[in-house]
């Protein structure tokens, strides 16, 4: 069996158990929603600059959602020792790692969708820029979050207050690349600034992280 | 000067800070020492 | 080596004296533009250099604690460290670099001599603190470090105001890269005091090498940002007195020797409680085996 074999059984596994039960699913989804309407009730949405302040403020609500769906990531896996098994069985601890971020990213991704058209409608917003760059800004993005997000979420099983735990760790790493997605939405929402120089940080970015995640996961989940 | 106030608040707040932090490893080195009399006295 | 503390301590305290006496003494010539309050960076400079030095030596041994695990990697890290250390020299001195730098107003020689630190850095560190020792050095680096690097982000802001009238630039690169840095390092200590896993200085090992290579993309970050959003102008890029910068040095050799009693202290006293914990771990023990109900030893 491949590591990519691997992947998808243990991605697919997942899905479906998400799929069956739902309870992250549907919490998630009304988290989400809750969000969006307390920074509709907190940033005027007619207000002149809302159209400079609104990347901000969505990237700021993916990120909140990220953490909410990152924090029961493992979960799933501590509940039966499942873990453990998965620690003393031949399978690469990579494949592991790939499957859990794959799964985060389309559960974020699904988050995301969500609450894209509901920013719409609140903020009326209309691109002015390449609407085409926000595809890969938010890909990009989006795995970024969720790369760091589950191993530090893996780290945090190893502490005590886990919950509190992921944020912490996650939120000062994840900085450049909350700088540069902001920058770039922001960018392409106003069509006043390129946004391609942000889009390769994004790059770098993702490639350095993801790179360093398979290169630790495996002492990380060796870890008692 | 006006920000002679500002000179002089900086260097106090470096001395506090450091102050503060040898503080409290004073404090934890006479805890631990406590504890490892206690420890070898129990023996 | 204990009994040379106090000695030194008073050496340090006389040391500190004396570029503090420099630092707000007449013989040090005034700002033409921002007065008095300039000798802010007499403290705010040494404080930053010294906490990245800290952090540096943090990072050399977190690789070391990661590369510890087994012989081989052990072996590729000391040849990968080797690698970084030639290569980066050899670059330095290629001609289209050497124009670049130049240009940048750097000096190849001193970009090689930083690049050399990294391979005597990791084998200095290899030498004096083998085995456990190294994961109380980068404990003991990443704690006095973030009180350097506090006092840096106290003593910004308390510059600026008076000189560009804010507290804060968000654009300021040098400003927001140690306030990131800060809370990577603060992030780290949190682990470390919420894992109670036996593996702890492995994952905080993987976070220092996580923040190690996050500094960069902050750089960047926040350079284009800037770039993008005018920000204050700065001063600080012309050239500095000379009499200014011989006080800078001095203010700046006396913080290292007072960081190294620090750290020294700090060293000494995460070594007396790991101490502490394995007594009471073999206390626990033999407790146990003291309780006539709970023999630990089958009865013959």
């Amino acid at each position: 069996m491949t590591l990519w074999s691997i992947t998808l059984a243990t991605l697919k596994k997942d899905i479906r158990l998400e799929w069956r039960s739902k309870d992250a699913l549907n919490s998630m989804l009304f988290f989400s929603l809750l969000v969006v309407v307390i920074f509709m009730f907190s940033f005027d949405p007619l207000a002149e600059e809302s159209r400079h302040i609104v990347g901000g403020l969505v990237w700021v609500g993916f990120l909140f959602a990220a953490v909410m769906a990152l924090n029961q990531t493992w979960a799933r896996e501590l509940r039966n020792q499942v873990l453990d098994a998965y620690r003393v069985s031949p399978a690469p601890a990579n494949a592991l790692f790939l499957a859990k971020a794959l799964g985060n990213f389309i559960f974020v991704g699904v988050l995301e969708a969500l609450m894209t058209p509901l920013f719409v409608i609140f903020y009326n917003l209309r691109v002015l820029g390449p609407a085409w760059q926000l595809i890969p800004v938010a890909i990009l993005g989006t795995w970024a979050l969720v790369v760091n997000g589950t191993f530090f979420a893996a780290i945090s099983l190893r502490t005590r207050s886990r919950e509190i735990m992921l944020p912490l760790l996650l939120f000062p790493i994840s900085i450049p690349a909350v700088v540069a997605m902001v920058a770039s939405t922001t960018a392409i929402l106003t069509g006043e600034d390129s946004a391609h120089f942000y889009i390769v940080l994004l790059l770098t970015y993702d490639v350095v992280f993801t790179t360093a995640c398979l290169a630790l996961f495996e002492k990380i989940l060796h870890a008692e | 000067m006006n920000s002679l106030k500002f000179l002089y608040a900086a260097y106090v707040a470096t001395w506090t800070i450091h102050v503060f932090y040898i503080g409290t490893l004073v404090r934890r080195f006479s805890r631990l020492r406590r504890e490892m009399k206690e420890l070898g006295k129990g023996k | 080596m204990k009994r040379l503390f106090p000695i030194l301590a008073i050496l340090t305290t006389i040391f500190l004296a004396y570029a503090l006496h420099l630092a707000l003494g007449k013989d040090t010539p005034t700002d033409a533009q921002q007065g008095d309050v300039y000798r802010i960076i007499f403290y705010h400079v040494p404080s930053a250099w010294t906490a990245f030095l800290l952090f540096f030596i943090n990072f050399i041994a977190s690789i070391q604690c990661l590369a510890s695990a087994k012989e081989s990697t052990q072996r590729a890290a000391k040849w990968i460290v080797i690698a970084v250390g030639v290569i980066g020299v050899i670059v330095t001195y290629l001609p289209q670099v050497q124009q670049q730098l130049v240009l940048k107003g750097m000096r190849p020689s001193a970009i090689a001599t930083t690049v050399l630190c990294i391979p005597a850095f990791y084998f200095l560190v290899g030498w004096l603190f083998p085995g456990d020792r190294v994961d109380v050095l980068a404990l003991t680096t990443a704690e006095v470090g973030v009180v350097f690097c506090t006092i840096v982000l106290v003593t910004g802001p308390i510059w600026a105001r008076p000189v560009w009238g804010i507290w804060w630039a968000p654009g300021d690169i040098r400003l927001t890269s140690t306030l990131v840095l800060w809370l990577i390092y603060v992030s780290y200590l949190i682990l470390r005091k919420f894992s109670s896993s036996a593996q702890t200085q492995m994952l905080a090992a993987a976070l220092a090498v996580f923040g190690a290579l996050d500094v960069p993309l902050v750089y960047f970050s926040i350079w284009f940002y800037r770039t993008q959003h005018p920000q204050p102008v700065i001063g600080g890029g012309g050239s500095m007195d000379p009499r200014m910068l011989h006080v800078l040095l001095m203010s700046w050799l006396a913080f290292l020797c007072f960081a190294f009693l620090v750290c020294w202290s700090r060293f000494r006293l995460e070594l007396l409680h790991r101490e502490v914990e394995a007594a009471h771990a073999m206390e626990s023990l033999g407790g146990a085996t003291a309780k006539p109900s709970i023999p630990l030893r089958r009865a013959q």
